[in-house]
């Protein structure tokens, strides 16, 4: 069966990513350190375990590293009885445990999923998403959410938004302090801009990464998948229809999180940078629109 | 010499098919008991509920008995069910007489009006969804197992093995079909 293949695959990914993550952090420090002649192997080594402890505590506490950065709250049954409800009924129907449900205050409208694995797991979905959307069309979204707990692609997104997302955030760093400081010492400047090309370099294979393992077909396969659940293809359509119409700008969403949304926050232009275009991992929505509406 | 040994390959080779069979049949059935499992507590909560209702509703309606006696004729034969094919027969006639009992309560405004009627029948509602729901994951997992029995080779070992395919859930013919995703 296609799905038991999604999950080994997923498994496989996740491990793959934290090892490449500890492997290229001591390498860096590795070459930093020949380069700036220190011969202290010892710094080496600590970069090798702080990396392999950040490896192990991506793994672990990703999803409430997300949440955090994201500002959701959980909430209980009593206060938002529709929406709760939804997320019972869908994950009755997935025959998965029951995940915790968060909310995030943010008129516009997207959802998302996260955690290690389906025991661990939480489905989140903004204020603004809970006012626009029908039953039908939130029993959509959940069903795709739930459809990425369900495939362990939350285990390997949550990894990838903590370790890819901490590399392109010191390249970012790194080429701000090198092509934006009047420094005068050229010594150390001259070795931050060998360290910050090296990043410039590695931020878009960085990029590269996220989009080969956040793959175009894992969201269509949560749409397909979804849709075998609430057996109402034109409920996720009209909700993504929505979406798609939908300028409200994102209140809290970087690129190393987009990826775990529902729809790329990015989208229709509404934030603008330089990574935007790498970042882009999410296929578009008429297309998936387009999938549903032929089933 | 050689044959022994192509014997030997061929008696290892059935030995470890049966082997695999058996152990991917054991966990398909056991995932059919445990879907199961997950309709019987939504039924437990429905037989649960049910007497509160009544007596809730018997509060205003004196007159309906009928009805009442019905529905709680239904809920005992439901608790008593064994099968799943009884339990959804029995199940489908209890979803038709709390829609009477339902329809009974239009009549009476000052029950309609009742915040702990109101509650109860959200609360039943919920668990009639939820049953189906649990009815689907059920019977998906039935789909799957049973797949696993008819299709070739399995089906010449299963019988031997004694595997016998499980029941649906009352479930449409809709939902007996395979849904195909493609890509």
């Amino acid at each position: 069966m296609k799905i038991y293949s999604e999950i080994s695959s997923n498994k496989w990914k996740t491990w793959l990513i934290m090892t490449l993550f500890v492997v290229f952090i001591t390498t860096l420090v590795f070459v930093m350190n020949k380069a700036l002649g220190l011969g202290n192997i010892s710094l080496v080594g600590i970069a090798f375990i702080l990396a392999g402890l950040m490896s192990i505590g991506s793994y672990y506490y990703s999803d409430k590293l997300v949440l955090a950065t994201s500002g959701a709250k959980e909430i209980k049954k009593e206060q938002y009885p529709k929406y709760f409800r939804t997320v019972e009924n869908l994950s009755i129907g997935a025959g998965l445990p029951m995940p915790k449900v968060y909310i995030m205050k943010d008129n516009s409208p997207n959802a998302f999923a996260t955690g290690r694995d389906p025991k661990h797991s939480v489905v989140c979905a903004t204020t603004g998403l809970l006012n626009m959307m029908t039953e039908a069309e939130l029993e959509g979204v959940i069903a795709h959410e739930l459809s990425h707990v369900k495939n362990y692609d939350v285990r390997l997104m949550g990894v990838v938004a903590i370790l890819v997302g901490f590399i392109a955030i010191l390249s970012d760093l790194f080429i701000r302090v090198t092509f934006f400081s009047d420094s005068d010492d050229n010594k150390g400047s001259a070795i931050f801009m060998i360290v910050a090309l090296v990043l410039a370099i590695l931020s878009p294979i960085a990029a590269t990464l996220i989009q080969l393992s956040v793959s175009r077909k894992r969201e269509y396969l949560a749409d397909a998948s979804g849709v075998l659940l609430t057996r109402y293809p034109e409920g996720l359509a009209s909700a993504l229809e929505k979406l798609e119409k939908d300028h409200t700008p994102p209140r809290v969403a970087s690129n190393a999180t987009a990826h775990l949304f529902i729809e790329n926050p990015f989208d229709n232009k509404k934030v603008k940078n330089l990574f935007t275009g790498l970042f882009n991992t999410h296929p578009p929505l008429e297309e998936r629109i387009k999938i549903l509406r032929s089933m | 010499m050689n044959i022994t040994l192509i014997l030997v390959i061929i008696v290892v080779g059935i030995g470890l098919f049966l082997l695999f069979l058996y152990n991917s049949l054991i966990r398909s059935k056991l995932r059919v008991s445990e879907a199961f499992s997950q309709i019987d507590v939504q039924l437990k909560r429905r037989t649960d509920l049910i007497p509160n209702l009544i007596e809730t509703v018997k509060g205003y309606a004196k007159h309906e008995k009928d009805t009442f006696t019905k529905v709680t004729e239904l809920r005992t034969s439901l608790m008593q069910a064994k099968t799943p094919e009884k339990k959804a027969e029995v199940n489908n006639m209890l979803t038709d007489a709390l829609k009477s009992i339902f329809a009974v309560a239009e009549a009476y405004p000052q029950l309609r009006a009742s915040e702990n009627f109101k509650e109860l029948q959200q609360e039943l509602e919920d668990t009639e969804n939820k049953i189906a729901y649990s009815r689907q994951f059920y019977n998906s997992n039935v789909l799957d197992y049973n797949t696993k029995l008819q299709v070739f080779p399995n089906v010449f070992f299963a019988k031997l093995l004694n595997f016998k395919p499980a029941e649906f859930f009352g479930a449409t013919e809709a939902e007996r079909k395979t849904v195909k995703v493609s890509f």
